[in-house]
C-alpha cells in the first residue's frame, strides 16, 4: 500500500509492540524455571510449557510442584515470618517501597511478558494491570508504615497460601502480596498454570530489591498443587481467586482447620442503564465491562439491563460499536480485544453461547485471526432471567441483555442471582443512581462507570462471589487477626437432676420466632436442673423447622435493615431500660442455672454491651477512599443480611446479649440458638424483647442441641452468616457445610472467648460488609 | 449538481459530494433529552490515545489527511493583504514539494483558507484557480453580539465578496439561559443569509458551562440548516478540546440517524501537534467512521498545526529529526 492509497483508505495499520526485550529475559533464564523458594530457584523439572494463547508457541517450561517443593517453601516462609514481622512497619514499607519502584523500573518488560503470556491486549497490560500492580505495593508500603499506629491492636497471620488466576496474573499477586508483606506475613504464591511468567519475573524483582529470603515464595503448577497449599498445616491463611467452584471446594477443604479464609470469586454482574443516562457514555462503559481482558474478568458487567424504553435504540447503537471493536494479535497497540487464554476456555465459551436457544445472538462481524485462541465480541438480546446465561458466568466476551420497566424491577432483575460481586448503575438522575447503589447485592458499585480499580477501594463480594475484600482499610483484615492468644474451650455442661418444679406456677419456655412465642415443631422439650438438681424448667427442642420458620421470618424483617442507626438505637436502649427493670429476677435465673454467683454482674454488663451497642447503632461509619478520580468511593457499612448465631454456653444473657446487640445494632436480623446448658435467661429474655418495640422476625430464639442446629444452619441457602461460640466444637461442620451458599462463617475452633471483656468492636466488623460505590462526578 | 467521487481530488467542497443538511423543525424534547456524563466522556477520550495508534508510513498518510483537512486560518488585527497572499501560496503548497514527491502525495492542499471579511477578496484572488475555497469568520465574530442586523448584513458581504464558507458565531447567552427556540431562530436567519456559501456553526463550547449544553447546542444548529458545527473561535479562554469534540461528535451522528444528513465537524484552537491531530482524526474514526474523513466533513481550524506535521513528515522521509527553519512559512 502506499501512502496514497492509505490516505484514502485510512486504515490503522500494524502497530506492534516489540516483544524483543521480554523473549530475552526468558532466554536469559533459560527458557525453563524452577520455583523461586527461600530466596532461591530449585532446578526446573521442565513439565509443562506455558504457551502464549494468541499463537501457540511455547514461552517456556515450568516445573510442577512435587509436595517436598510445598513443605520447602512452606518452612522457608515460617521461617521468615518472625523477623519479617519484627522488621517493622516502617522497615516493611521499605522493601515494598523498593519492589514498586522496580515494577516502574521494568513496567514495559512486565506489560509485553503479561500479553504474551496471558493473550490480553498490550494496551490493557500497559495502561492498566501494570500500574494497577505499581500502585498497590505503593499504597501498601504506606500501610506497612501505619500499621503500628493505626492497627495497634491486629499482628499478622502468620504464612499464607495464595492462589491466583490466569486472567490478571501480575495485579492479582500484587493485590495479594502487597496486603500479606505490608502486614508482616509472608506468602507462599501459586500463579495459575497458564501464566506464570510475570511471578517468575516478579521473583526475579524481589531478588533485586533485597527482599529477605523466604517472605515471597513462588511455586508453580496445577490445581494439584494448589490442593497441596490449601491442604498443608502450617499455613496459617488461604487466599484464593478464581471460580465458585473451586471456592466451594477450598471452603470445604479448609473446614476446621483453623485457617482463615478469604475467597474472590466469580460474578455475573448487573450493567444498569436507564432511559435518562448517557446512552453514548453507557455504551462505552460496556465496552469497558465486558470486552475489557476479553470478557475474562469476575467483575465484567456481562449481565446488560436497559429500560425498555430506550432498549431498541441502545441495541442498536450497541451493535454499531461492537463493528469498531479490534480483535486480534494483542501486542498490536491498536487492538482491543485478544486472545482468549486457552483451547479449554475457548470451547467452553463456544459451547455455552450455542447451547442458549433463546433470544437473539449478535456477533461482530470482525476479521479473525487463523491462529490462536480467539472469542468474537458477542451480545445475546431478550433474555429472561431464568434463561441459562443470565444466570451462568460464562467469563468470555460475551454480554447478555434484558430490559426493565421500573427502578425496582431493575434491582429486583439485578439482585436475582446468586453472585454479588459488582454492578454499573448508569443515570443521569443524582437521586435515582444514589438510590439504587445501596439496593444492589455487590460489593464494588460503579455510577456511571465499570470496572474501575484503585489500591484504596476495597475489592471483593457478596453471596457466592466469595467474602474479605483486596484494598483499602478494609482489605487489612484479611491479613491480620487481633493480638493475644486465646485459650482452649472446654465443654460447658448443665447440671443433672430429677424433680419437681419450684415454681408455684408451670411457666412453659418456647421458641421466639417472627416476634411471637412458639411452641417447637418436634414437640420436645429438655429439662433443665439447677446444681442441687432442682427442675428449673423446660426448654423446647428445636429442630430444623423452627430454624426454616426463624430464617422466613428474619428475612421477612428487612424493614429493620432500612431503618436508620438513630432509631435502631433506641430500641436497643429500650432493650437496655427493660432488663434493668428485670434485672434482679435476671440474676437469679442466671445464678440458679449456672449455680454460681455472677449474675447480677452479668446482668449488668449485658446492659453495658446493650448501650454499647446503640452508641454504635449511628456511628461505626465508612470511609470516603482516595481514588484517583475527580470523584470519590463511598466504603459504606451495610449489614450482612441474616445472621443465625450459637450463642456462647457460658454466659447465658451476656454471650446472646453480646452476640444480638452488635448484629442487631447495624441492621441485621438474627437468629440465635441460646446456651445450650442454660438456656432459660434465654426464653426470659424474649419477654424483655417483646416490651421494647423490637420488631418481629429481627431477633429470633432458638433453644436446644447446637450440633442440631449447626449443621441445618450453616447449610440453609437463605442465610447470610453463621457464627458459633458453642463449647460444642462445631466449628468443622459450620464450615463444611456453609460451602452450599458460601456463607460468611465465624467460628471459635474450640477456642474460648472471656465474655467479660468487650468484644463489640469484632462482633461490628463481623456485622456488616463493605460496599464501594464509586461516584465519578463533574459537569 | 455535479458530482465527483472522493478519490478523484484530495480537496473537495462541500456541495459536490453530500446533500446540504436542510434542517428540520426544532424538537426540544431531543434537544432536552440529549445528555453528556462529563466523566466518562474524559475517561473516554483519555484511553483512546492508548488504543489507537498508527505508524510509519500510515502515520504519514494520516497526517497528509490532516494537512487536506485544515482550514488554514489567520484572524488578527494586523493582517494584511501581503500576509493573506503568504498565506493562500501556503494553502496550495503546505509541503515542501521534494517531500510531496518523496511522499507521492503531490498536489496536496489544505482544506481551506479561512480569514476575517476584510481579507476575503485577497484571499479569493491569491487561491484563484487552486480549489480551495475561501471561509470568512461571520456574525460580530468572536463576541458575536453587533446589532442582529449587521450580523445578517456581514455575511452576505462576505459571500459577495466571495467567501464559499461562512463560520458564524452563535449567540451564547441564547444556552446559557436555555432559550432553544432563540437559538434555533438565530441560526436559520444564519443559514439563509448563507445563501448557497456553507456555513459552519461556531459553538463557542469553551463558554457554554457544560458539556451538556454542548450537546444541545450542537443538535438546535444541525436542526436549523448548518452544514458544520465548530467548536470555537481560537479567542475563547478554552478551545477545542477532546471531550468537547466527542459531544459533537456524537450529536452529528444522533443527527444522520435520525435525518440521514452528514454534518461536518470543525474542531477550532489548540490543536498544534502532529500527534494531536492523530488522536482527533483516530476519535472521529472511530466515532462518525470514515465517510467523515474527509474535508467536505472535517477540518481542522488551526494555524501552527502545519508546521508541526511538515517536520514530521520531513522525519519520515529522512529519518532524522526535522528543524523548523528548513519549511517555507506561511
Amino acid at each position: 500500500m502506499t501512502i496514497k492509497d492509505i490516505f484514502q483508505s485510512m486504515d490503522y495499520g500494524p502497530a506492534p509492540e516489540n516483544a524483543g526485550d521480554a523473549l530475552a529475559w526468558i532466554i536469559d533464564q533459560g527458557a525453563r524455571f524452577g520455583h523461586f523458594i527461600n530466596g532461591d530457584w530449585t532446578v526446573p523439572s521442565d513439565d509443562f510449557p506455558s504457551l502464549n494463547p494468541a499463537n501457540g508457541e511455547t514461552l517456556a517450561k515450568l516445573s510442577q510442584a512435587t509436595p517436598d517443593d510445598i513443605d520447602a517453601a512452606v518452612a522457608a516462609a515460617r521461617k521468615a515470618q518472625t523477623p519479617w514481622a519484627k522488621l517493622g512497619g516502617h522497615g516493611r514499607a521499605r522493601h515494598l517501597y523498593a519492589i514498586a519502584r522496580l515494577l516502574q523500573k521494568h513496567a514495559r518488560l512486565f506489560a509485553v511478558l503479561e500479553t504474551l503470556d496471558n493473550g490480553k491486549p498490550i494496551r490493557e497490560s500497559r495502561d492498566i494491570d501494570v500500574p494497577l500492580a505499581q500502585r498497590h505495593f505503593y499504597y501498601h508500603a504506606g500501610m506497612a508504615e501505619l500499621m503500628e499506629s493505626e492497627c495497634p491492636d491486629r499482628e499478622a497471620l502468620g504464612v499464607c497460601g495464595q492462589i491466583i488466576p490466569w486472567n490478571f496474573p501480575l495485579l492479582m499477586l500484587a493485590w495479594k502480596i502487597a496486603p500479606a508483606l505490608a502486614m508482616g506475613n509472608t506468602v507462599v504464591l501459586k500463579p495459575a498454570e497458564q501464566t506464570s511468567l510475570t511471578a517468575l519475573l516478579f521473583a526475579d524483582i524481589c531478588q533485586q530489591a533485597g527482599l529477605p529470603k523466604g517472605v515471597v515464595n513462588i511455586v508453580t503448577g496445577d490445581g494439584t498443587v494448589g490442593e497441596m497449599i490449601v491442604a498443608h498445616e502450617g499455613i496459617d491463611k488461604i487466599a484464593f481467586t478464581g471460580s465458585t467452584e473451586v471456592g466451594r471446594k477450598i471452603r470445604a477443604a479448609t473446614a476446621g482447620s483453623g485457617k482463615a479464609l478469604t475467597l474472590e470469586l466469580g460474578g455475573k454482574s448487573p450493567f444498569i442503564v436507564f432511559e435518562d443516562a448517557d446512552i453514548d457514555s453507557a455504551i462505552e462503559g460496556l465496552v469497558d465491562a465486558i470486552w475489557f481482558n476479553q470478557g475474562e474478568v469476575c467483575c465484567a458487567g456481562s449481565r446488560l439491563l436497559v429500560q425498555e424504553g430506550i432498549a431498541e435504540r441502545f441495541h442498536r447503537k450497541l451493535k454499531a460499536r461492537m463493528a469498531n471493536l479490534r480483535l486480534g494479535n494483542p501486542l498490536d497497540k491498536c487492538i482491543d480485544v485478544g486472545a482468549v487464554i486457552d483451547a479449554t476456555q475457548l470451547s467452553r465459551v463456544a459451547e455455552m453461547v450455542e447451547s442458549c436457544t433463546e433470544g437473539e445472538t449478535y456477533r461482530a462481524n470482525l476479521e479473525m485471526p487463523a491462529e490462536g485462541h480467539f472469542y468474537p465480541p458477542t451480545l445475546i438480546t431478550g433474555l429472561s432471567p431464568s434463561s441459562r446465561l443470565m444466570q451462568e458466568e460464562i467469563f468470555g466476551p460475551v454480554l447478555v441483555s434484558a430490559t426493565f420497566r421500573t427502578p425496582a424491577e431493575a434491582v429486583a432483575l439485578a439482585n436475582n442471582t446468586r453472585y454479588g460481586l459488582a454492578a454499573s448503575v448508569w443515570s443521569e438522575n443524582i437521586n435515582l443512581a444514589l438510590g439504587i447503589a445501596p439496593q444492589l447485592v455487590a460489593g464494588v458499585v460503579w455510577i456511571n462507570g465499570s470496572n474501575m480499580f484503585d489500591a484504596a477501594a476495597g475489592f471483593g463480594g457478596l453471596r457466592e462471589s466469595g467474602y474479605g475484600r483486596e484494598g483499602g482499610w478494609e482489605g487489612l483484615a484479611a491479613y491480620t487477626k487481633p493480638k493475644g492468644k486465646a485459650k482452649p474451650l472446654a465443654p460447658v455442661a448443665g447440671f443433672k437432676g430429677k424433680g419437681a418444679s419450684e415454681d408455684a406456677l408451670d411457666r412453659t419456655a418456647k421458641l421466639y420466632i417472627g416476634g411471637k412465642q412458639a411452641r417447637p415443631d418436634g414437640g420436645y422439650s429438655r429439662a433443665i436442673y439447677g446444681r442441687s438438681g432442682n427442675l428449673l424448667g423446660q426448654a423446647p427442642l428445636a429442630n430444623r423447622k423452627d430454624l426454616r420458620n426463624a430464617v422466613e421470618a428474619a428475612r421477612g424483617a428487612k424493614g429493620w435493615s432500612g431503618m436508620s442507626g438513630h432509631q435502631r438505637a433506641q430500641v436497643l436502649y429500650y432493650i437496655a431500660e427493660n432488663l434493668s427493670a428485670r434485672e434482679g429476677e435476671f440474676a437469679h435465673r442466671i445464678n440458679a442455672m449456672t449455680g454460681g454467683r455472677s449474675g447480677a454482674k452479668e446482668v449488668e454488663t449485658s446492659i453495658r454491651r446493650l448501650f454499647a451497642a446503640a452508641a454504635w447503632a449511628d456511628k461505626y461509619d465508612g470511609h470516603i477512599h482516595g481514588v484517583p478520580i475527580r470523584g470519590v468511593a463511598l466504603a459504606q457499612k451495610e449489614p450482612v443480611g441474616v445472621i443465625a448465631a450459637l450463642c456462647p454456653d457460658d454466659a447465658p444473657l451476656l454471650g446472646l446479649v453480646s452476640v444480638m446487640a452488635p448484629a442487631v445494632a447495624m441492621g441485621n436480623r438474627v437468629i440465635l440458638a441460646a446456651s445450650e446448658p442454660f438456656p432459660l435467661a434465654a426464653t426470659d429474655f424474649y419477654q424483655v424483647l417483646e416490651t421494647s418495640d423490637v420488631p418481629g422476625g429481627v431477633v429470633n430464639i432458638l433453644t436446644g442441641a447446637h450440633k442440631d442446629l449447626a449443621a441445618p444452619m450453616a447449610g440453609h441457602l437463605d442465610i447470610d452468616a453463621v457464627w458459633s461460640f458453642s463449647s460444642t466444637d462445631l466449628s468443622a461442620e459450620i464450615e463444611r457445610e456453609s460451602a452450599g451458599n458460601l456463607k460468611r462463617t465465624w467460628v471459635n475452633n474450640a477456642m474460648a472467648r472471656d465474655w467479660s471483656e468487650d468484644h463489640t468492636r469484632s462482633f461490628l466488623e463481623a456485622s456488616t460488609e463493605v460496599k464501594n460505590i464509586w461516584i465519578p462526578y463533574g459537569e | 449538481m455535479t458530482t465527483t467521487t472522493l478519490s478523484d481530488t484530495t480537496h473537495q467542497l462541500p456541495q459536490t459530494i453530500e446533500p446540504r443538511n436542510p434542517g428540520m423543525p426544532l424538537d426540544l424534547d431531543w434537544v432536552r433529552r440529549a445528555q453528556a456524563n462529563t466523566s466518562a466522556i474524559e475517561r473516554r477520550v483519555a484511553a483512546l490515545p492508548g488504543r489507537r495508534s498508527v505508524k510509519k508510513d500510515y502515520q504519514a498518510a494520516w497526517l497528509c489527511k490532516a494537512i487536506s483537512c485544515i482550514d488554514l486560518t489567520t484572524l488578527s488585527g494586523d493582517d494584511t493583504p501581503g500576509r493573506v497572499t503568504r498565506l493562500c501560496a501556503k494553502a496550495r503548497q503546505p509541503v515542501r514539494p521534494d517531500l510531496l514527491a518523496a511522499l507521492g502525495m503531490e498536489g496536496l492542499t489544505v482544506g481551506a483558507v479561512c480569514v476575517y471579511h476584510e481579507m476575503v477578496a485577497p484571499a479569493v484572488a491569491a487561491l484563484q484557480g487552486s480549489g480551495i475555497p475561501v471561509a470568512a469568520v461571520s456574525t460580530g465574530f468572536p463576541a458575536g453580539l453587533s446589532p442582529f442586523n449587521l450580523r445578517l448584513a456581514e455575511i452576505g458581504a462576505s459571500v459577495e465578496a466571495g467567501a464559499e464558507e461562512i463560520d458564524i458565531v452563535i449567540s451564547r447567552r441564547h444556552v446559557l439561559t436555555g432559550d432553544w427556540q432563540a437559538l434555533y431562530d438565530e441560526m436559520r436567519a444564519f443559514r439563509d443569509a448563507c445563501g448557497d456559501a456553507h456555513v459552519k456553526a461556531i459553538l463557542a463550547t469553551g463558554e457554554l458551562g457544560s458539556l451538556r449544553n454542548v450537546a444541545r447546542a450542537s443538535l438546535v444548529c444541525m436542526m436549523a440548516g448548518a452544514d458544520f458545527i465548530k467548536t470555537s473561535t481560537g479567542k475563547e479562554s478554552v478551545n477545542a478540546t477532546l471531550p468537547v469534540t466527542l459531544v459533537m461528535i456524537r450529536a452529528i451522528r444522533d443527527y444522520f440517524e435520525r435525518t440521514g444528513y452528514r454534518i461536518g465537524y470543525k474542531p477550532a484552537g489548540g490543536i498544534s501537534k502532529a500527534k494531536d491531530a492523530l488522536t482527533y482524526l483516530s476519535l472521529i474514526k472511530e466515532e462518525l467512521g470514515h465517510r467523515w474523513l474527509q474535508p467536505d466533513l472535517f477540518r481542522f481550524g488551526a494555524s501552527s498545526l502545519l508546521g508541526d506535521i511538515e517536520r514530521q513528515l520531513e522525519h519520515h522521509v529522512t529519518g532524522h529529526y526535522s528543524a523548523s527553519y528548513r519549511h517555507p512559512i506561511g
